[in-house]
C-alpha cells in the first residue's frame, strides 16, 4: 500500500488552456478516484438567451465556444427556423456546410496539436499549427474574421462567396491536404505518439454507450454514430460515411480526428464544387411559437439546441447541451489506474471544451 | 535603465488565465506562440507557474468562481508585473455583460495595464499588447505608441 495524496489538477494548468479542476486521489502513481469540479466558467449564456430577441442570440451563441462557433449558430438557426418554418435556400446550405466543416478542420488540427504538447512533442506542435493557420486564413479570406465567423443567420447565411473566393479556398485546402499527409506518418506512426498514446485510457463500446460518450470519443471505441448521417444542412445531398477506429484508446482517438481532416478536406472541396446558384437568405417572419429540438454534430460530438418560444419576439427557454458534457463521465472512468503522468493526455483525448459544457 | 530591467524587456514571461471566455482569444493567444506569428522572437515565452511570470493575459468577463483563482494568480506573481485584458469581454463585459455570473471585465477585480479588444482578439494586436505591457512594465511610464 503506497501513500495517499489528494492532487488538484487545475483550474490553471498548462495543459489546459480552460479552467477545470480534477482533485486527483493518488496511490503512490496510480490513480484511484477522480473528482471533477465545473463552475469556472458558467457565464449564464441560457438565461441571457431568454433577455434578447431571439435574432440577436445567433450572436450569444456563437461565444458559447469559440472553437465551435459556426456549429452552435448553425443549431441555433435550424431550431428557431423549424419553428419559423423557413427553408433556408439551398446554396446557403451548402455554404452552411463549407464553414461549418472548416470550423471543424481548425478545431482537430487544433486538438492534435495540443495534444502534441501534452505529452511535450514541441515541433509536431509547431508544425500541425502551422498548417491549421492557412485554415484561419480561408475562414478569414471567405467570412471576414478568424474565430468567431458569424455567418449563419436564421434563414440562412449572411455572405456569399465569388467565384474568385472559391477558387482560392480549394488552393488552400490542396496545399493543407499535401502538408497534412506529410505530417501524417508522424502522428500515426512515430515512436514517442505511440508509447504515449496507446493503450492508455481505453474505453469499450459498452462502456462508451452506457456513459452517453458522443462524437469522436464514441467513433474511436467502435461505434459508427456521426449526426451527419442525418443529412441535415446540404450532407445529404453531399453524402457521408462516419469514421470509426476499434481500439478506444487516446491513439484510435488521435487517428480518428486525423483521419476526419481530410474527410472534412474532402467534404469541403465538394461543396464547393457543387455550389448550387441562387439566393443565400430566405427572410424570416413572425416570431416563434412552440418548441424545437436539433442535434447536429459539433468538432467533439454531439450538439443539442431546445428552444421554446410563445409567439414574443423574446424566447420563453433555450437549452444547450454539449458534446463535453456528455464526454466527461467518460474520463472519471479511463483516468483511475492511469498513471499520472498519462493525465494530460487521457484529459486531452475526449477534447475538452469547458466554456461549451458549462456556458 | 537598470540592466535587470533592460533584461526584462527581451525576455517576458507570460501566464495565460481563462476566466470565463469562449475559448476564442485563448486560441488566439495559443496562435500567437506559434510559427506564424511567433511570439519567442522577442523572448516571449509560455509558462504554467504565475511565480515565472511578468505578464498575465486574461481572458473573459470574469465569473464569480474565475474571481478568486484570478487573484490568487496576479498575487502569486512577483513585482514588476503587468495585466493585460485580450478580447471585448475581457474589456468590458462584452456579449456577456448581461449574463448573471459575469463581473463585466478583468478591471473588476485586478488593475489592468493594457485593454486589447476585439472579438476574438487577432494576434497581431495581441502581440502589440503584450509589447506596450513589457515597456510599460520597464519603464514606469505612461503608454507610448509609434516611438
Amino acid at each position: 500500500m503506497g501513500v495517499k495524496t489528494i492532487l488538484p489538477f487545475g483550474p490553471q494548468h498548462p495543459v489546459l488552456p480552460e479552467p477545470i479542476q480534477l482533485r486527483i486521489t493518488l496511490e503512490d502513481e496510480n490513480i484511484g478516484q477522480v473528482l471533477p469540479a465545473l463552475g469556472y466558467v458558467h457565464r449564464g449564456i441560457e438565461k441571457a438567451g431568454e433577455k434578447n430577441d431571439y435574432p440577436l442570440n445567433v450572436y450569444l451563441v456563437e461565444r458559447v465556444c469559440g472553437i465551435c462557433s459556426a456549429t452552435h449558430g448553425l443549431a441555433y438557426c435550424m431550431a428557431v427556423e423549424k419553428l419559423l418554418a423557413v427553408e433556408p435556400p439551398l446554396r446557403a446550405n451548402y455554404l452552411r456546410v463549407v464553414w461549418t466543416e472548416l470550423h471543424r478542420l481548425h478545431s482537430h488540427l487544433l486538438w492534435l496539436g495540443l495534444l502534441a504538447d501534452a505529452f511535450g512533442f514541441e515541433s509536431l506542435f509547431m508544425q500541425i499549427w502551422r498548417i491549421r493557420e492557412m485554415v484561419m486564413d480561408a475562414l478569414e479570406k471567405t467570412a471576414g474574421n478568424r474565430v468567431i465567423i458569424s455567418v449563419n443567420t436564421i434563414g440562412g447565411v449572411r455572405r456569399d462567396l465569388t467565384e474568385e473566393q472559391i477558387e482560392e479556398t480549394l488552393r488552400t485546402l490542396a496545399e493543407c491536404e499535401k502538408q497534412l499527409n506529410a505530417i501524417l506518418p508522424v502522428i500515426l506512426e512515430d515512436y514517442t505518439v505511440r508509447k504515449r498514446t496507446v493503450g492508455k485510457g481505453v474505453l469499450t463500446a459498452d462502456q462508451a454507450l452506457r456513459l452517453g460518450a458522443v462524437g469522436p470519443v464514441l467513433r474511436a471505441s467502435g461505434v459508427a454514430q456521426d449526426l451527419r448521417m442525418t443529412g441535415y444542412a446540404a450532407y445529404g445531398e453531399l453524402g457521408f460515411e462516419p469514421i470509426v477506429e476499434t481500439a478506444g484508446d487516446c491513439y484510435a482517438r488521435a487517428v480518428v480526428r486525423a483521419r476526419e481532416c481530410f474527410q472534412t478536406i474532402d467534404l469541403v472541396r465538394r461543396a464547393l464544387q457543387n455550389l448550387p446558384e441562387g439566393d443565400i437568405l430566405t427572410k424570416p417572419r413572425g416570431n416563434p411559437n412552440g418548441r424545437a429540438i436539433v442535434r447536429v454534430e459539433a468538432p467533439r460530438g454531439e450538439l443539442l439546441y431546445f428552444v421554446a418560444g410563445n409567439g414574443t419576439k423574446n424566447l420563453e427557454r433555450m437549452r444547450v447541451r454539449t458534446p463535453t458534457l456528455a464526454n466527461v463521465p467518460t474520463l472519471l472512468e479511463m483516468l483511475p489506474g492511469a498513471e499520472f503522468a498519462d493525465v494530460p493526455v487521457i484529459t486531452l483525448s475526449i477534447d475538452p471544451c469547458i466554456s461549451c459544457t458549462e456556458r | 535603465m537598470k540592466l535587470i530591467d533592460k533584461a526584462r524587456m527581451k525576455s517576458p514571461w507570460v501566464l495565460h488565465y481563462n476566466s470565463g471566455s469562449c475559448n476564442g482569444c485563448d486560441i488566439e493567444i495559443f496562435s500567437c506562440l506559434t510559427p506564424m506569428y511567433d511570439l519567442e522572437r522577442f523572448g516571449i515565452v509560455n509558462v504554467g507557474n504565475p511565480k515565472h511570470a511578468d505578464v498575465l493575459l486574461v481572458t473573459g468577463p470574469v465569473t464569480h468562481r474565475g474571481a478568486r483563482v484570478l487573484r490568487n494568480l496576479y498575487e502569486q506573481m512577483p513585482s514588476p508585473k503587468a495585466v493585460v485584458a485580450v478580447g471585448t469581454c475581457a474589456c468590458s463585459g462584452g456579449v456577456f455583460s448581461e449574463c448573471y455570473n459575469c463581473l463585466g471585465g478583468v478591471d473588476k477585480v485586478i488593475p489592468v495595464d493594457v485593454y486589447i479588444p476585439g472579438c476574438a482578439a487577432k494576434p497581431e494586436a495581441i502581440i502589440e499588447g503584450v509589447l506596450m505591457a513589457v515597456e510599460r512594465m520597464s519603464e514606469h511610464t505612461p503608454l507610448r505608441r509609434g516611438k
